[in-house]
C-alpha cells in the first residue's frame, strides 16, 4: 500500500519562484527511498510538503488514502506527532535544555500519559548510544551526538516513516556513517525512511533513489549494489 | 497537553531570559505597586478623618436658621434669620416630639472683641452652654470650671476662654477669676481650656464661651438663636432625630406643606459622607492615572513579547514539526505573557505593600496620627486581576503572531 502518493505536484513560492514543477511519485509502507539533487533542486521542499510542512500549490498529494485538503490543521499537526519522526541537517535542539527534555519535547503534544515519558525518552536515548550524555545541554555535545539526540526525538513516538533532511550534512563521515546504520536499522525494522541527499554515496544506502533536478524528477531507481553502513564506507 | 506542562514550558522560558523577564515586569510592577500604595493610603486616611470625625459625636444634630446656604452670602443670611426661639428648644425638650433627642443646647455667634488691661484680641465668642459643649466635644477646662445651669438662668457674665485667648491677654500670668470686657461688659473667667487646637467646627483655642442667655440679653439683645445644637441617643438615632426635629420646627412655625423650611439641620454623618466621597473620587482619580502606567507597562510586555516570539522563530518551527498544533503555540505564549504580569502584579502588591506600611510607620512615629496600616485585599485581588488581565490582552497578539508562522517558514528562519 502506497503511504504517499504525489500527482503533478507543484510548489511556487510567493516570490515567484517554482521549486518544484509537477512530481509524480508514489512511495510504499517500509521503503528506504533517498531523494537526491544538488542544491536547489527542489528535493527538500519535496521532503517538507510530504512531512506537511509545507503545503504544495497545484496538484493532489495524498497520505494514506486522503488528500492533504481533507486534514485538517489539527490532524495535521497529530500525524506529525504520530506517524512521523523529522531528523534535519541543523539537528534543530533546543538550546539550554538537556538531552533528555530535547527527546520528551514530541511526547508534550501526544496523549502518551505524563507517567510514561521518562521511560520512553530514556529507552531510545539508549538505544542511539547516549545513555551517558542524557543531562547534557547540546552546547556540549558533538555533531554525531546531536544528531543521535536528534534520531532519538524522532524515535521517542515511535513513528512510521523518519525523515531525514541531509542528515550527515554536517557530520564527519564516521558519525556520518553511524547515523546511516541506524536509519538502515530503523529500516529494517519495517520503518518508512525518505532520506534527502545531494550525494551519490550517502543516496545509495536507500533501496530507491529518486533524483530531482531544477524542481522535476530526473530519474527513479532501484538501488543495484545497496550499501550497507554496518560495512563502512568503502569508496 | 495539560495546562500545567504549558505552564512549565512558559516559566522555564522566562527562566531563561531572567534579566530581560525581570526588565519587562518592572513597569507592571511599578504600576501595581502604585495602585496598591494609593489603595492602602486612601484607605487609612479615610480611617484617620472617619475616626477624628466620629469622636466628635456623630450624634450630634446641629438646627440652623435659614435655608442650607450654597454660598458665603447664605450664611450671612441665616445668621440674621431670627426664625429658631426658646419656644423651639421647649418644644424639642419634650421627648413626644424628639424622643431620641438626649439633649439641647442653643448657641450664638457675637463678633466682638475682648480686652483685659489694654489687651485686645478677637476670638469666636459664642453663647452656649458649657456642660453641654464640653460634652459634644470632649474638651473640658483644665484650670477652673464650666459655668453651670444656674449661671444660665441668672444671666451670669461669666466665661470660658480657650488656651490662645488667655495667653494674648494675660501672656504667662494667672487668668482665673479675673475680669475681661465684652463689649463694655465685664466678665469673669471662670475656666480655661486647654491647648487642644481645632475640634469639629471650633479651634477651641481661640473660643470664649459665655452662657446663652447673656450673649441673647446683654451682648446681643436678641431674643433669638444662632444655631440650636443637640445630641441623639446614639449615632444611628441621629437620622430619626433630624425627621423628628424638621417635624417638630415645621409645626412650631406654621410652615405650610408647600412652603420650604426656614431652619436646616446638619449631621456629623453628612461629613462622613463628604469625607468618603472625596476620598473615594481622589483615590479614584489617581488610579486612573496609574492604570494608564499599567498600559504602558503592557505594551512594554507586547514588544518584548513579539522580540522573543521573533528570536524563537525557529523553536516554533520546530514544536510544530514535532506535533504542536496552532492552540499548543497559543497558549505557551499567552501563558508567558500571563506568567509574567502575574509575577509583576504579585511582587508589586508585596513591594505596595511595604510602602503604605513605611508611609504609616513615617506617620506614627513623626507626625504623631494614629494612622493604621490596612493590607487593602481588595486592592490586592484587583492587582492581580489587573495584571493578569494585562498579560491577556497585551499577551495575545503576540502569541498570535507566533501560532501563526508555518512550520517550515519558521525552521528555515535565521
Amino acid at each position: 500500500m502506497r503511504i504517499f502518493e504525489l500527482t503533478g505536484v507543484e510548489k511556487t513560492y510567493s516570490d515567484g519562484t517554482r521549486a518544484v514543477r509537477g512530481v509524480s511519485f508514489g512511495i510504499s509502507r517500509g521503503e528506504f527511498v533517498s531523494i537526491m539533487g544538488p542544491s536547489g533542486s527542489g528535493k527538500s521542499t519535496i521532503l517538507h510538503i510530504l512531512g506537511f510542512l509545507d503545503r504544495h500549490t497545484a496538484g493532489t498529494y495524498t497520505f494514506e488514502g486522503k488528500t492533504f485538503e481533507e486534514y485538517s490543521p489539527d490532524d495535521l499537526a497529530h500525524i506529525r506527532n504520530q506517524k512521523m519522526g523529522f531528523v534535519f541537517q541543523m539537528f534543530n535542539l533546543l538550546p539550554r535544555t538537556s538531552v533528555l527534555e530535547n527527546v520528551k519535547l514530541p511526547l508534550l503534544y501526544s496523549d502518551i500519559p505524563k507517567a510514561e515519558w521518562d521511560a520512553r525518552a530514556r529507552d531510545v536515548i539508549e538505544r542511539v548510544g547516549l545513555s551517558h550524555r542524557v543531562s547534557f545541554e547540546p552546547a556540549k555535545l558533538s555533531g554525531g551526538e546531536k544528531q543521535r539526540v536528534a534520531i532519538a526525538r524522532a524515535l521517542v513516538m515511535d513513528p512510521d516513516i523518519i525523515f531525514a533532511d541531509e542528515p550527515t550534512g554536517n557530520l564527519d563521515s564516521v558519525s556520518g556513517l553511524s547515523i546511516m546504520e541506524k536509519l538502515q536499522d530503523l529500516n529494517t525494522e519495517g520503518r518508512t525512511i525518505v532520506l534527502i541527499t545531494h550525494e551519490t554515496e550517502t543516496a545509495e544506502f536507500a533501496n530507491r533513489i529518486i533524483s530531482v533536478l531544477d524542481g522535476k524528477i530526473d530519474s527513479d531507481v532501484r538501488v543495484q549494489k545497496r550499501r550497507h553502513a554496518k560495512d563502512g564506507f568503502v569508496k | 497537553m495539560k495546562l500545567l506542562q504549558q505552564l512549565k514550558i512558559a516559566g522555564t522560558a522566562l527562566n531563561l531570559n531572567k534579566g530581560r523577564s525581570a526588565l519587562t515586569i518592572l513597569g507592571v510592577v511599578i504600576g501595581i505597586a502604585a495602585i496598591m500604595a494609593m489603595m492602602s493610603i486612601g484607605n487609612g486616611a479615610e480611617k484617620l478623618i472617619l475616626g477624628e470625625i466620629s469622636g466628635l459625636g456623630a450624634e450630634t444634630v446641629v438646627i440652623r436658621p435659614g435655608k442650607e446656604p450654597t454660598g458665603p452670602t447664605d450664611i450671612a443670611g441665616s445668621l440674621l434669620s431670627d426664625s429658631l426661639t426658646k419656644r423651639d428648644v421647649e418644644l424639642l425638650k419634650r421627648k413626644e416630639n424628639a424622643p431620641e433627642l438626649v439633649d439641647i443646647m442653643p448657641a450664638l455667634i457675637v463678633p466682638a472683641s475682648v480686652a483685659y488691661e489694654g489687651e485686645t484680641y478677637r476670638p469666636t465668642i459664642l453663647g452656649a452652654s458649657g456642660d453641654f459643649f464640653s460634652k459634644a466635644f470632649n474638651v473640658y477646662p483644665d484650670e477652673g470650671s464650666l459655668f453651670d445651669e444656674a449661671d444660665i438662668q441668672s444671666r451670669a457674665n461669666v466665661a470660658v476662654i480657650g488656651y490662645k485667648v488667655k495667653q494674648e491677654l494675660f501672656g504667662d500670668d494667672d487668668a482665673l477669676n479675673k475680669r475681661i470686657t465684652i463689649k463694655d461688659k465685664k466678665f469673669r473667667v471662670v475656666g480655661i481650656y486647654p491647648k487642644v487646637g481645632q475640634v469639629a467646627f471650633f479651634n477651641f483655642d481661640e473660643l470664649v464661651v459665655v452662657p446663652y442667655t447673656t450673649a441673647q440679653t446683654y451682648l446681643l439683645g436678641i431674643d433669638y438663636y444662632h444655631e440650636i445644637i443637640t445630641r441623639a441617643s446614639s449615632p444611628e438615632a441621629a437620622d430619626k432625630t433630624v425627621r423628628d426635629i424638621t417635624l417638630t420646627l415645621r409645626g412650631s412655625h406654621d410652615i405650610g406643606p408647600t412652603e420650604a423650611d426656614d431652619f436646616y439641620v446638619v449631621t456629623q454623618q453628612g461629613a462622613v459622607e463628604q469625607v468618603k466621597t472625596i476620598i473615594g473620587a481622589l483615590t479614584a482619580f489617581l488610579s486612573s492615572v496609574v492604570a494608564i502606567g499599567l498600559v504602558v507597562g503592557g505594551i512594554g510586555i507586547m514588544n518584548i513579547m513579539l522580540v522573543s516570539v521573533t528570536e524563537r522563530t525557529r523553536e516554533i518551527g520546530l514544536r510544530k514539526a514535532l506535533g504542536a498544533t496552532e492552540r499548543d503555540i497559543l497558549t505557551q505564549f499567552l501563558l508567558e505573557a500571563i506568567l509574567l504580569t502575574l509575577i509583576g502584579g504579585i511582587v508589586g502588591i508585596i513591594l505596595g505593600a511595604l510602602i503604605s506600611l513605611f508611609a504609616s510607620f513615617v506617620l506614627t512615629t513623626f507626625a504623631g496620627l494614629d494612622w493604621k496600616f490596612v493590607f487593602p485585599f481588595s486592592a490586592a485581588l484587583i492587582g492581580v486581576s489587573m495584571s493578569a488581565a494585562v498579560g491577556i490582552i497585551f499577551g495575545i497578539y503576540p502569541a498570535q503572531q507566533a501560532a501563526k508562522k508555518s512550520p517550515i517558514e519558521a525552521l528555515r528562519y535565521e
